[in-house]
């Protein structure tokens, strides 16, 4: 009989502290659905940003953010998006696959957003786009040029991932068509950095494209990032007379290569993508080596066209008198594009949007004019820049 | 004559490898310290220089002459801080601290001022000449005449004068040195500075022909160097100044050849095979070990 009563007691504080439990995760459910929806059905649209605001390219990172940031306040502005504002949510992602994994899963199960802008390096997005997947959230990368973004390893496609930037082998491409028709270059040379993905998907869109239009390659060389030294390879790059100079790389060894070349009498065009947009370009090749040296780029702050120069002139306001480079360019039209696509899909339904994205045609961005292929990759006008004393100039507009 | 062209390429990039080489040679060859430091301290010549050219507006021999002094000092401190309580302990610990300092030279500059590279101005001419068909910048000339010039005063330093003297002395053997009333610590400390200095000029000189300079760049020419001096004899300094030039010249033909992707393994390569079938390197000589 005692332990008869003793069980009793137990049971029933066990059932009393159950349901005072229960009450509690009652009311902690009921605060989530009601956190929740106001994502969803309330006045506010909330978009994420999954950006790398610190860590080893926080630049790209933070310049995506600025440009996302005054896009949305001048939407807001406007009056948001059939009456909603647009709420950002921005997670550091630190400019690691990791952290933009669990900064995607945050996104898209706490803080319920409707889509994701992010993130810059094609690494981080690409560690994102299985959580999109997987939660029906559209993912656009601004600036994340890598074909995996979009197609998994197996050529298919990843349905609710996008990009606002070209991929790599475009800018090969644009740059072999410039050299051919603008500069009637016959005889080119590549010297691409192989300790890169990017620039061998350069070098290798660009020797394709000349090759099947009648141009020749007659040297192709390579060099490894953090090499100083290049006059013994370009030495014997000009042994070989070529009229053309194609460098895909980043602009702290091209800006040498460019120096040494002109320092060793190579005096042709040379040529190369957006790794060379860098003010510290200028610095280390100096102002006279950089003369008659073109590269590919997303958008000119110099190109004359209306909706640039407005979106200079407003960027320029909110930053202090900085211009807007290319990264700040990406981020502001990714969130353009992602207002037209809800606009289109009539509903902040993840699945709909992502409808609405991949169906994009004739878009007009600061980027240039925007469609989208099969492949959920833009398909635009890209810009070429030259060097005139040490000051990039708009040349031409490049249809791939 | 592409490859008159190619020999001057080579000669010019290996008197920086020499000029870094004959810091570690002589440190190695006065307390057998592999001192890893010294890329570092090559690096923070190079920035000093730059600091001078560009911040301060000073010219090219004024800047390199700061570089050397100021790299002076920081290696008599290094030394002074890190490895002279050392001095009895094994060479494992040593060359353990050595990385340790190295580690803390790069990151400490990059806290200062971050990773990201500079660009040198221009403080010598960049016009060239021609002869027989290569072209021949006034840079290259520069740098071959300076390394030669510190080359030729080191000798004399070490041969002639009355600290040459002392520093051979405690070379051969630190104990009798002593007791012959040399100063050991001295000697040690003024062999890290002439080291620092030598290895600061050629950070000053390396900024103004390749222009970039970043925290990290002592990283690799550190290590050239330490190859051109096993490959020279490590401690002798004309082995010093041939294996700067000869590593200089087979990585310059190593890329002309078109194996452009091969240099750096190529100076490893050397090293490989020196070790393996010259290990006291070109200038040494086989002396036996005392017991």
């Amino acid at each position: 009989m005692k332990s008869n009563n003793k069980l009793k007691r137990y049971a029933s504080v066990f059932l009393a502290s159950s349901l005072v439990v229960g009450a509690l995760a009652g009311c902690g459910s009921k605060d989530n659905s009601s956190s929740g929806s106001s994502g969803s059905d309330s006045k506010e649209i909330k978009v994420g940003l999954n950006l790398e605001l610190s860590g080893a390219v926080a630049s790209y990172g933070s310049g995506i953010s600025k440009g996302a940031k005054l896009a949305i306040n001048e939407i807001n502005k406007a009056g948001g998006i059939d009456g909603k504002k647009i709420v950002p949510v921005e997670i550091d992602n630190k400019s690691d696959a990791a952290e933009a994994t669990s900064a995607a899963i945050k996104l898209a199960t706490q803080e319920k957003v409707v889509a994701q802008i992010g993130s810059a390096t094609s690494g981080d997005t690409v560690a994102a786009v299985q959580i999109a997947n997987q939660k029906k959230m559209p993912i656009i990368g601004p600036s994340a040029t890598s074909e995996t973004v979009t197609v998994n390893e197996k050529g298919q496609l990843n349905d609710y991932a996008f990009r606002t930037c070209f991929i790599d082998p475009f800018q090969g491409q644009i740059a072999a068509n410039f050299a051919l028709n603008n500069l009637k270059a016959k005889n080119v040379a590549i010297f691409a950095d192989s300790a890169s993905d990017y620039a061998k998907g350069l070098a290798k869109s660009f020797k394709k494209t000349i090759e099947e239009n009648g141009g020749k390659v007659v040297a192709e060389e390579s060099y490894v990032a953090k090499d100083t030294d290049f006059k013994s390879t370009l030495t014997r790059l000009k042994s070989k007379k070529p009229d053309f100079i194609y460098i895909p790389g980043y602009y702290e060894e091209v800006g040498l290569i460019i120096k040494q070349a002109r320092a060793a009498g190579i005096d042709v065009p040379l040529m190369g993508g957006d790794g060379w947009d860098s003010p510290k370009m200028v610095e280390l090749a100096g102002k006279e080596a950089l003369n008659n040296t073109y590269f590919t780029n997303h958008y000119s702050a110099e190109d004359p066209d209306e909706k640039i120069q407005k979106f200079v002139k407003a960027f320029k306001e909110a930053n202090g008198g900085q211009a807007p480079d290319a990264f700040n360019a990406l981020g502001y039209d990714t969130v353009y594009w992602l207002k037209d696509a809800i606009e289109r899909a009539g509903s902040t339904d993840g699945e709909k949007i992502k409808d609405a994205l991949a169906s994009t045609k004739d878009l007009s961005l600061v980027t240039g004019k925007f469609s989208v292929d099969d492949k959920h990759n833009p398909v635009k006008t890209a810009t070429v820049l030259e060097f005139k004393d040490g000051k990039q100039v708009f040349n031409s507009k490049v249809n791939p | 004559m592409e490859w008159l062209q190619q020999l001057v390429n080579g000669i010019s990039l290996g008197s920086i490898y020499a000029l870094i080489a004959l810091g570690y040679t002589m440190v190695y060859g006065i307390i057998k310290l592999i001192n890893f430091a010294h890329g570092d301290v090559f690096m923070i010549g190079a920035f000093i220089g730059f600091f001078a050219i560009s911040r301060w507006g000073f010219g090219f021999f004024p800047a390199l002459f700061l570089a050397m002094v100021v790299c002076a000092i920081i290696g008599v401190f290094i030394e002074r801080i890190a490895y002279k309580r050392l001095r009895n302990a094994t060479r494992i610990a040593a060359l353990i601290t050595a990385i340790g300092v190295s580690l803390l030279i790069e990151y400490t500059t990059i806290f200062f001022r971050g990773a990201q590279p500079e660009a040198y101005p221009d403080v010598i001419s960049n016009k060239s000449f021609h002869f027989l068909g290569a072209q021949i910048s006034m840079q290259s000339i520069m740098i071959l005449s300076v390394s030669i010039a510190l080359m030729i005063i080191l000798q004399f330093v070490v041969h002639k004068t009355k600290i040459g003297k002392a520093m051979r002395a405690v070379s051969y053997d630190v104990e009798a040195a002593r007791l012959m009333g040399i100063n050991v610590d001295n000697t040690i400390s003024v062999t890290f500075a002439i080291g620092s200095a030598l290895a600061g000029a050629a950070g000053v000189i390396f900024g103004v022909y390749y222009t970039k300079i970043d925290p990290l760049m002592g990283i690799i020419p550190g290590v050239k160097a330490f190859v051109a001096a096993v490959l020279g004899g490590i401690g002798i300094i004309p082995g010093a100044m041939a294996g700067g030039m000869v590593l200089g010249v087979v990585e310059t033909v190593v890329s002309a050849l078109g194996f452009s992707l091969w240099r750096d393994a190529a100076a490893f390569v050397i090293l490989i095979l020196i070790l393996i079938f010259r290990p006291s390197g070109i200038f040494g000589k086989n002396t036996r070990e005392k017991v």
